[in-house]
């Protein structure tokens, strides 16, 4: 018997977008990195090459975090305390984006200022070669006073900000453009209001080829089904070829998996959870690998071993099968 | 597959004789067709055409269950290839693997801690759903004496693991009167295994690396009689199989190609590291295996495994809710706090077993939010000032409390104000954001 097996043919495509840019494309950068361009569904190698493939930032902050699983700050000690040190650090093991996220607080609980974060970002750019996804704290006035100046100075590098909100877009997507950066959108799970993001967001004359898509996730057990369905949904839209949704999707798969108590606390947690550290790491595992199998293009984390993990599942997930 | 109104409408005796309570046989044709009545409601229906229509309404994916003592684990029946589309029905099994060269302690000792494990995740009980016993002896002997200490440990349902049918038949017989998943047939024994399935009325698996072979011996095993099938496309890499269970799921739903129309299994259990096994089963689960075999038992990768499955497997149209109310925790006396929170089972289940793990005592009232998060209620105004005074009224918790002291989920602090307008004669309690830092806060801010 010879099987003729089905091949979806889309008529849309995904936007291929690069972050990050060299020195002879005006930045600093020694790499960059190209994410997008599917024309078909993850992996299915047997319908369309996927000419690239899915990306693992790491997660760092300005400052060492006062809320982070203490077998966050186990694994990477000292370097928490210096952002370059620390996106180092992360180059090391394995990271191909560094994405920084601001405190929205120095440690002595003060405001956090923009010379500081200006400066964080330098000592960043000047410790690794990698290109970079800078993250407000979420509080829209706040986001807005420290991603400015930081775009500002970082002119040309091709850095993601974000994060573009419906309630704060208008003041980081003008620095953006300005700049010559790119930005994140993110929208609560919901194909519609991602897609009206998108619109308000090019409106204001930003081309989509600078714009990633972060349709929000819950972490594995906190609503990773929603994110799951969505992120599908979005997707078979953009190979449908609905405009709005042809973006590449960046989640922030390490934020969400170590918020859950599986990783947060060690102790007083029902035996059958098994052991505290393998937990946690499994738990952001399997909710990068889930999500990544139905469209992430990017995905940031918190742990070193994760991050090898998930790389080399996107290793073996990028090889065209023999047979196909 | 499933035949049009106008089809079925060409089966019927069309005399429009209303005995079905419809006006004629067309109109009765339309509803069995969007399956909003039974075929039985026409009591003229010849029995060719019965038949016809009972073929046409058969699952795309065959439902194919493993049965032993008190225990049935089920996959297949599925509809969808997106779960947004509608849901995905039947979880997949995960069977824990030993082989026929352990020693009957070693089953023992890997399988009592397997068989013992129990995880609770939002108040549904979570557990391994049976074995697999794979001999790597070819001994018949030792394989029935593998199986015997597994049935010594545990009555869950059983896959047996090899290509030789002597040694297969060996381990049935300790199997009387039990349904065990039969692995496996392929090109060269589906015969002797085909006829093993039908007398022992198991379901037996079809193995090949490629999907064409598997379908030629399908049709070769349902002509011979042997109808509960399973699949195995023998590729064990991510990318492979990623390949080819969504081309035998896409060939069964929108092809209704009946050849691969049964469920598949995966064997995770052959990866090279336990960290690869977690991602290979994981994969599995979110894209369409029925029964998965797993080498390693670590409660960790159980657990996250276990969630996974449940959450992939929720139906998106209805989160897992619990019954709004009040509960109580811990023995709560008049002079305790009443904590507020949603009826969604997730959100529920954090706070109540912070509260109990804690030791303190609290009333924990929870509102009506049509089963949404604190955020997503609040966002979506099921969870605001107004309705949770009216729920407190409702389940009447002012005659259980002297104190009346009222907490609120600190995400939602913004509704403390009104709150207080609402309930004038309660004192209107922020909480922390997180329900982890409850035990700290009834402790010293209460
Ligand atoms: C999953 C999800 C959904 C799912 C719904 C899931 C459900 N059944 O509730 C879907 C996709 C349907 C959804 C829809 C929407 N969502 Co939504 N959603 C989420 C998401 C990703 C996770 C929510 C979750 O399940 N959390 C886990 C549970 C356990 O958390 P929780 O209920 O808050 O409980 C914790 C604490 O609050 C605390 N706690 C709980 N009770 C109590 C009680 C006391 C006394 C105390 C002290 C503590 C406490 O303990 C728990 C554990 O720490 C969040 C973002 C995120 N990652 O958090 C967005 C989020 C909640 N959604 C949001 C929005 C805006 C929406 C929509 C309005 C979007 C839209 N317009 O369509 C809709 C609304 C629904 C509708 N109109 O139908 C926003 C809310 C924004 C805001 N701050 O107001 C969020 C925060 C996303 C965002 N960043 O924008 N959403
Ligand atoms: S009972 Fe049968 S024959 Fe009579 S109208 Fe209904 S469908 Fe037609």
């Amino acid at each position: 018997m010879s099987i003729e097996i089905p091949k979806d043919s889309w008529p849309g495509e995904v936007r291929t977008i690069t972050i990050g840019a060299t020195a002879e494309e005006g930045g600093t950068r020694t790499s960059t990195v190209t994410v997008g361009g599917e024309k078909t569904l993850p992996f299915m190698h047997f319908e369309s090459p996927m000419p690239y493939r899915p990306v693992v930032a790491i997660e760092i902050k300005d400052r060492k975090p006062d809320d982070w699983s203490q077998l966050l700050n186990e694994t990477w000690g000292e370097v928490m305390e210096n952002p370059g040190l620390w996106a180092k650090a992360a180059e090391e093991v394995g990271a191909e984006i560094i994405q920084l996220s601001l405190s929205l607080t120095d440690k002595d609980g003060n405001r956090n200022t923009a010379e500081a974060a200006v400066s964080a970002v330098k000592n960043i750019l000047e410790n690794t070669g990698l290109p970079i996804m800078v993250y407000g704290p979420g509080q829209a006035e706040i986001d807005n006073e420290l991603i400015v100046p930081i775009s500002d100075a970082t002119k040309g590098e091709r850095v993601v900000l974000g994060i573009c909100e419906d309630k704060n877009y208008r003041t980081i997507v003008a620095s953006a453009l300005a700049n010559d950066h790119l930005v994140t959108a993110r929208a609560p799970m919901d194909v519609n209001l991602s897609k009206q993001l998108n619109i308000l967001i090019q409106d204001m004359g930003l081309s989509l080829d600078r714009v990633l898509m972060d349709p929000t996730t819950g972490a594995l057990g906190y609503g990773i089904e929603y994110g799951f369905s969505v992120m599908e949904r979005l997707r078979l839209a953009a190979l449908q070829g609905d405009a709005m949704t042809q973006l590449p999707m960046a989640v922030t798969v390490g934020f969400e998996a170590w918020k859950t108590k599986e990783a947060k606390v060690g102790v007083d947690v029902p035996k059958t959870w098994g052991d505290w550290l393998e937990r946690s790491i499994t738990w952001e595992t399997l909710t990068a690998i889930s999500l990544i199998e139905t469209g992430a293009d990017i995905v940031s984390l918190r742990h070193p071993e994760s991050v090898k993990r998930v790389r080399a599942a996107i290793e073996e997930l990028i090889a065209v099968p023999a047979i196909a | 597959m499933a035949l049009s109104g106008i089809e079925i409408y060409k089966l019927l005796p069309k005399t429009n004789c209303k005995d079905c309570e419809f006006p004629t046989c067309l109109a009765f044709a339309m509803k069995l067709a969007t399956k909003q009545v039974e075929l039985s409601a026409c009591p003229h229906v010849s029995e060719e055409s019965q038949s016809l229509l009972a073929a046409s309404s058969e699952p795309p994916i065959r439902l194919v269950s493993l049965k032993s003592d008190g225990y049935e684990v089920k996959a297949g029946n599925e509809v969808v290839l997106f779960r947004h589309e509608k849901t995905f029905y039947n979880m997949p099994g995960l069977f824990i693997r030993v082989t026929d060269e352990m020693t009957s302690e070693q089953i023992q000792k890997k399988l009592k801690p397997a068989e013992e494990y129990l995880v609770n995740y939002v108040g549904i009980d979570l557990a391994v759903d049976g074995y697999a016993i794979e001999s790597t002896s070819n001994d018949p002997t030792k394989f029935k004496s593998a199986v015997e200490s597994v049935r010594s440990v545990s009555k869950k349902p059983i896959v047996l693991i090899c290509k030789d049918p002597k040694v297969i038949r060996a381990g049935l017989d300790v199997l009387e009167g039990e349904s065990p998943l039969i692995y496996a047939a392929d090109e060269s024994n589906w015969e002797e295994m085909g006829e093993i399935a039908k007398n022992a009325n198991a379901p037996l698996v079809v193995s090949s690396p490629n999907i064409d072979s598997i379908a030629e011996i399908t049709e070769k095993l349902k002509d011979f009689g042997v109808l509960n099938l399973v699949l195995d496309p023998a590729n064990r890499d991510l990318s492979t199989s990623l390949m080819q269970f969504t081309q035998i799921r896409r060939l069964a739903i929108k092809k209704d190609f009946r050849p691969l129309g049964y469920p598949v299994i995966a064997f995770p259990c052959h990866a090279p590291s336990p960290e690869t096994e977690s991602i290979q089963a994981a994969q599995a689960i979110t894209k369409y295996a029925g029964f998965i075999v797993l080498e390693t038992f670590s409660p960790e990768a159980l657990y996250a495994l276990l969630v996974l499955r449940q959450n992939i497997y929720t139906d998106p149209q209805k989160p897992i809710q619990v019954q709004p109310g009040i509960y109580e925790i811990n023995d709560p006396k008049p002079e305790d706090p009443v904590l507020v929170t949603t009826n969604f089972s997730i959100t529920y289940f954090s706070v109540a077993n912070e509260v109990e793990g804690s030791g303190q005592p609290a009333w924990l009232l929870v509102s009506e939010a049509e089963g949404m998060s604190v955020l997503t209620a609040w966002a979506a105004g099921n969870f605001d000032a107004e309705r949770i005074a009216k729920d407190v009224k409702r389940f009447e918790i002012a005659d259980k409390v002297t104190n009346k002291q009222i907490v609120l989920p600190g995400h939602v602090s913004v509704l403390s104000g009104e709150l207080e307008e609402e309930l004038p004669d309660w004192d209107v309690r922020v909480g922390p954001r997180e329900a982890v830092d409850l035990p700290a806060f009834l402790k010293q801010a209460l």
